[in-house]
């Protein structure tokens, strides 16, 4: 009966069918990769000769606790460090803000953004030519007859830690600067004008009415970064590695990625990327389910 | 009390503060790239001893080479066409489901939405990742860098509400003359999403050229690697690969003896797999600024 009725509905219902399979095939296929956690898999045979390893797999996070808790050490480092920094976007918009000469404003804006559009291993090669022992800074250092140290900053593995979240900042503040810069435009510039009639000066416009404004937004990133907790990404990770930051360096994304493919051992890193993708959607939720609580509105 | 344009000492202290502040900022974001760029331009040995403003002696040697390897100028011409062909696939397909999901009369329609928003959440994680794309048989295929990702959660959403703002009498008068939904799609919809379609191209676009795991984990087949692969390879062995240069350069004996060191092949690398994005850059930095704004609109 629906069918007579709402022919041009079912027409269209066809044609969204090979698209639901494009998504199913791509998105939701690869989830059941997750049934090799219980298996030892091997890529030379097929799925009915694997052997059923139960919970063997899991076990491993255990027994091989003290290597998992420096991985999440640096995973929780790193995560923390970036939760840390993300008023600095925030501010930079406030003091982009304030530049009045329009040309200056869009030429700030056009160079700070730049960095977020190229690759992690174009990041690699710009720091590398900047920061490599024959680079930029250490060359400057010689020439001014400066001490230069013997292992730079790319080897040093007591700035590890630092040195990536500088990078990663270098990489993302324009941009966020961006997003703040709109919430900014998006400020009602009445609120301006009658705390100007009311006396105050550019610091107590930026205190009482351009932080307030942007406080929402500021909470919905803070939010996302939580929610972020355990996934650094993978490629600066990876193109940054080498062995004398290995250990600090290592965050969960990159040792899943060392599991499967330095080591092999398959069945673990699924079982390691599984159980960090459903502590993730976990976060996620509880995160959402706190702001919505807090702002009374959902970030989903 | 109106204060009338006149700042205070402080406010001007900070004026001046927030001026040299920005023009660091910014220097510091372009100057790797400068530095990069004069580097490769530069006479290898007089660059070696450090040059900080202006290329030593300019030397065009390097980009001769690093152009005539075959390698470069292919894997190049693999991320353009990878680029063009999944930008076009992504936009178009993405664009028709975005169509389809503002169909009220469609059966399911919430439901086959929420699916496919739920795919921006899912991770599957890389192993089963790379094992479903190998059963797919992508595994050494040009189609592993288009395929993946043609339908995108995140820019459905933002087509689907910049379509939701148009008129619906467009559409109704385009039925009212017959015209199917491929119709209707090709030549009322999809031109007059143009500003959203313009954003989401960028974004599709920058990500493909950027990405490399794909080609860095599934496919060995020389023809088909990428620029962005081929950098990272000369990066962590641009030694012995620049010898291998300089030594074919001196076989060949081409009249003259080219400059080449490992740093200055490097930074050409460097700087021709950069090149794309910084052309395209003011129209992709617009129209990503556009995408920031309907995101915020969408909330």
């Amino acid at each position: 009966m629906t069918f007579r009725k709402n022919k041009t509905g079912w027409r269209y219902f066809l044609i969204a069918m090979p698209f639901m399979l494009y998504v199913i095939a791509f998105y939701f296929v690869p989830l059941f990769g997750w049934i090799y956690s219980f298996y030892n898999y091997n890529p030379a045979l097929s799925f009915s000769q694997l052997q059923f390893a139960g919970f063997d797999n899991f076990l491993k996070i255990y027994n091989e606790w003290s290597e998992i808790y420096r991985v999440l050490k640096n995973t929780l480092a790193m995560s923390f460090l970036s939760i840390l920094v993300t008023p600095l976007p925030l501010i930079a918009a406030i003091m982009l803000n304030e530049i009045k000469h329009g040309k200056f404003k869009r030429f700030i804006q056009t160079v700070t953004t730049l960095p977020n559009f190229i690759s992690w291993i174009v990041v690699f090669a710009l720091t590398f030519a900047v920061f490599s022992n024959d680079g930029l800074y250490y060359t400057l250092l010689r020439n001014l007859h400066l001490d230069v140290p013997v292992i730079g900053i790319m080897g040093n593995n007591g700035a590890t830690w630092f040195f990536q979240l500088g990078l990663s900042v270098w990489k993302s503040i324009g941009w966020t600067m961006i997003i703040y810069i709109a919430a900014i435009a998006g400020i009602d510039n009445e609120q301006y004008e009658a705390a100007r009639i009311d006396g105050a000066g550019k610091f107590g416009l930026m205190r009482h009415i351009t932080i307030p404004g942007l406080a929402p937004t500021f909470l919905v990133l803070l939010l996302l970064q939580i929610s972020n907790l355990l996934n650094n990404g993978f490629d600066q990770y990876f193109v940054f590695y080498n062995s004398l930051v290995a250990d600090k360096i290592e965050v969960l994304d990159f040792y899943i990625y060392k599991v499967g493919w330095l080591v092999s051992d398959y069945s673990y890193a699924t079982v390691l990327g599984m159980v960090k993708s459903l502590l993730g959607i976990a976060l996620l939720f509880a995160v959402n389910y706190l702001s919505r609580k807090t702002k009374g509105e959902s970030i989903l | 009390m109106i204060s009338n344009g006149r700042s205070s000492l402080a406010e001007r202290l900070f004026d001046v503060f927030n001026y040299v502040f920005m023009a660091l900022f910014s220097l510091v974001c372009i100057y790797p790239f400068y530095y990069v760029l004069i580097y490769s331009i530069s006479d290898p040995r007089l660059a070696s001893k450090g040059i900080y403003f202006w290329p030593a002696h300019f030397d065009f040697d390097s980009y001769i080479k690093v152009l005539s390897l075959n390698t470069i100028p292919h894997a190049f011409l693999i991320s353009v066409e990878k680029t063009l062909i999944f930008t076009v696939l992504c936009v178009y397909f993405s664009a028709m489901l975005a169509f389809l999901f503002t169909k009220r009369v469609m059966p399911l329609r919430k439901t086959m939405y929420r699916i496919v928003i739920s795919s921006m959440y899912l991770n599957s994680g890389l192993i089963p990742w790379y094992i479903t794309m190998k059963t797919y048989g992508l595994r050494d295929s040009f189609l592993l860098y288009v395929l993946p990702g043609i339908i995108n959660a995140f820019y459905i959403i933002l087509i689907k509400t910049y379509i939701e703002q148009m008129p619906a009498s467009l559409e109704e008068s385009a039925e009212i003359d017959g015209a199917g939904f491929l119709t209707i799609f090709n030549r009322i919809i999809f031109p007059l999403s143009k500003p959203i379609v313009a954003t989401v191209a960028v974004y599709a676009s920058v990500g493909c050229w950027n990405t490399w795991i794909d080609n860095y984990l599934l496919v060995d087949n020389e023809k088909l690697q990428t620029i962005q692969v081929i950098l990272f390879a000369y990066l962590n062995e641009a030694q012995g690969m620049a010898t291998d240069l300089t030594q074919m350069v001196t076989n060949a004996n081409s009249g003259r003896q080219l400059q080449l060191s490992p740093e200055t092949i490097k930074m050409s690398i460097t700087v021709i797999s950069v090149l794309p994005i910084i052309l395209v850059y003011p129209f992709l930095q617009k129209n990503f600024i556009k995408g920031i704004m309907l995101g915020a609109v969408k909330g």
